[in-house]
């Protein structure tokens, strides 16, 4: 009984873990290749500062969101482990 | 043009190299390959970023962004956005699996020495494109600034990087990589906060990018856009690049940074997978302080040189340059600035007087006025004139001079050491020798890091004909992403992978990617042929798909792997509790 109930955490823990990753790609997508090259031309009629948005993103904005997703994984993952008692 | 700042940063911070090499000395192979599994996260995202930050990202990129604008920001976002790949996706992972090396790795999970040895040579291959562009802009360095010939730079080079790999391993570089982080990292933004001050009067180049040209009104980069048209050249937040190839050359550059081994092997230095996430995310921060600030230091750079050399009066060297420049400026002319004749003699900038009057003009391929264009720079005279251009002190020069060798070096060490566990390791201990002690296997180790510095001191020196950007990385990145990281995802993602779809993805990433990078860099150079319209420099993206396909097609005809295997990937993925 107790064996089954771990691996139910561990099926768990680790679609947990899937989901988060595959929301956070999600959004490495959508400031990278989105932002910054497909949707460049269409997001360059709006301007941060002086420079243009989709310039801007392509230049700057990717990488501060890249740096913040990275700690969002971090303290996530923490929260999914101790949820499924997966490490203390 | 021996000037006593530089000599003296750059015998400094070479002693602080030796001294931390000597304090770090590794005792078995666990320090000598991982740094004993026990480097602080943030120690270890500062030594990440410094391996990774190699001599292109320092010399070469904010030069490139200049005259590239927008083009350039696929090595802004592909040379960051690997890094959210590695976190998710293999990083915390390979932690868990808890060895040494990459080819460990793929030879266990595939429960194969086949698989293994060619993921060694794809390991060989990746390291030793890159460790010659490093070893090469080490003799530049030198042969620049310190008046020692090319060869002897490299070997100087050789030398250093011995020491600290050789000596103390992981454990060394790893401390040695802390260092010449901090000196790179000063080096590169002091400059570009005086330029922004300047330029844009706000201290911050990032903030500076984005505002307005000082005392004029108008965005420093409408500024940049008008000034440059004006010559003939593409705005420059445009590209001439298609958006298909700038969208694969990003994703080449980011599953390649990924898929590379030196870059890996760092989270093998860290406690356990949080310490990987974690550590990741420090080395995104500290890689970020200096690609955010590049895409500024690039348009500051392009003004400046546009603004202090196009229209001026020329002074030859045999002329006195002192004389001849208040005369000009007497006369209500702009004398060749005092930089420029300084670096003249490297060749990093050249004037043809085509039109024999004198001045320089600098043009672009659609000039208005007709005029052709007399001035061509190299792309590294921005970063290392830019503290002369911004007037700064002459020490500055200095720092720049030792973080660019910072830069070289630290990336250089990690290679070899990449080399050299993947020859005393994944070759001789587990795939050869399988009865090897700890304490040969130590030995072999040294060994294999002295051979390989040796042979990338050589290559070095043999490089000249290679580009030092555009050919080296287009090799280094393309086969990582098409090679490793599709085994090395799917090995984690993809239980049923087996051992067969890993050989065969392996190889069609490793041949399809070299075939089609040196058939048009080196045979057909014409983009017309190119594939899809894709450039070599992104077509490692294509053929990742190419080879996880076949893997995948290759795995589903062949029967699963055994239960053992999927009993480690469920524990790499499901830590126990």
């Amino acid at each position: 009984m107790q064996e089954k109930s771990s691996a139910d955490e561990g099926r768990a823990y680790w679609q947990a873990t899937i989901r988060l990753t595959i929301g956070l790609l999600v959004i490495w997508f959508a400031v990278s290749f989105g932002a910054g090259i497909l949707l460049r031309d269409f997001l360059d009629q709006w301007s941060l500062g002086g420079a243009p948005l989709g310039f801007w993103f392509a230049q700057q904005g990717a990488i501060y969101v890249f740096v913040v997703l990275i700690f969002v994984y971090c303290w996530a993952m923490r929260r999914i482990e101790k949820k499924h008692g997966v490490r203390a | 043009m021996l000037d006593p700042w530089t000599l003296f940063f750059v015998v400094t911070t070479f002693a602080l190299y030796i001294g931390i090499a000597i304090w770090a000395r590794a005792g078995s192979t666990d320090d000598f390959y991982v740094a004993g599994h026990d480097v602080h996260p943030t120690v270890n995202g500062m030594a990440t970023a410094a391996d990774w930050m190699s001599a292109a990202s320092f010399l070469s990129m904010a030069g490139l962004i200049a005259f590239m604008g927008y083009g350039g920001s696929v090595y802004l976002m592909g040379w960051t956005g690997g890094y959210v790949l590695l976190a998710l996706l293999l990083a915390p992972f390979l932690r868990e699996f808890g060895k040494f090396t990459v080819p460990d790795f793929v030879g266990d999970r595939y429960y194969s020495t086949t698989a293994r040895v060619i993921a060694v040579v794809c390991a060989l291959f990746v390291s030793f494109t890159y460790i010659a562009g490093q070893m090469k802009g080490v003799g530049v360095a030198f042969s620049g600034f310190l008046g020692v010939p090319f060869e002897w730079g490299i070997i100087i080079g050789m030398v250093i990087v011995f020491f600290y790999a050789v000596l103390g391993g992981m454990k060394g570089v790893t401390y040695t990589q802390v260092a010449q982080y901090c000196v790179l990292i000063f080096a590169f933004t002091v400059p570009a906060i005086f330029m922004s001050l300047i330029i844009t009067g706000n201290p911050v180049p990032q903030l500076g990018f984005i505002g307005e040209a000082k005392g004029e009104g108008v965005s420093m980069l409408a500024k940049l856009n008008t000034v440059i048209t004006d010559l003939g050249f593409l705005e420059y937040t445009e590209t001439n690049k298609s958006m298909i190839d700038v969208f694969c050359i990003t994703a080449a550059l980011m599953f390649g940074t990924a898929g590379l081994p030196h870059v890996i092997i760092r989270f093998f230095t860290v406690k356990s997978a949080d310490a990987a996430r974690v550590s990741a995310g420090w080395a995104l921060i500290f890689i970020a302080i200096l690609y955010t600030t590049a895409p500024a230091v690039g348009a500051f750079a392009r003004i400046n040189f546009i603004d202090t050399v196009n229209e001026a009066t020329y002074i030859a060297d045999d002329e006195d340059y002192e004389a001849r420049s208040a005369e000009i400026e007497a006369a209500g002319g702009k004398p060749v600035p005092q930089w420029y004749k300084d670096w003249e003699p490297t060749g990093l900038v050249a004037f043809e007087d085509k039109n024999g009057d004198g001045v320089m003009q600098y043009r672009g391929p659609n000039a208005p006025d007709g005029i052709e264009n007399e001035v061509s720079p190299n792309n590294d005279i921005f970063v290392l004139a830019n503290p002369q251009i911004a007037n700064l002190p002459g020490w500055v020069i200095g720092l720049v001079v030792a973080g660019g060798l910072a830069a070289a070096l630290s990336t250089a060490a990690g290679l070899l050491m990449v080399i050299s566990s993947a020859v005393s390791h994944d070759l001789c201990r587990r795939t050869l020798f399988k009865s090897m002690d700890d304490k040969t296997e130590l030995r072999v180790a040294r060994g294999a890091a002295a051979g390989a510095v040796f042979a990338a001191g050589l290559l070095g020196i043999f490089s000249n004909s290679l580009g030092f950007v555009a050919q080296v990385v287009a090799f280094a990145f393309g086969l990582a992403a098409a090679s490793l990281f599709p085994v090395i995802f799917l090995g984690i993602f993809w239980k049923r992978m087996n051992k067969e779809g890993a050989v065969a993805s392996m190889l069609t990433g490793l041949i399809t990617t070299f075939g089609y990078i040196y058939w048009f860099k080196f045979v057909d150079t014409d983009p017309k042929n190119w594939l899809f319209g894709v450039s070599p420099e992104g077509i490692g993206f294509v053929f990742m798909w190419l080879a996880a396909g076949v893997g995948v097609v290759i795995t589903l005809a062949t029967k699963p792997p055994p239960k053992e295997i999927l009993e480690l990937v469920q524990k790499i993925r499901v830590p126990v509790s």
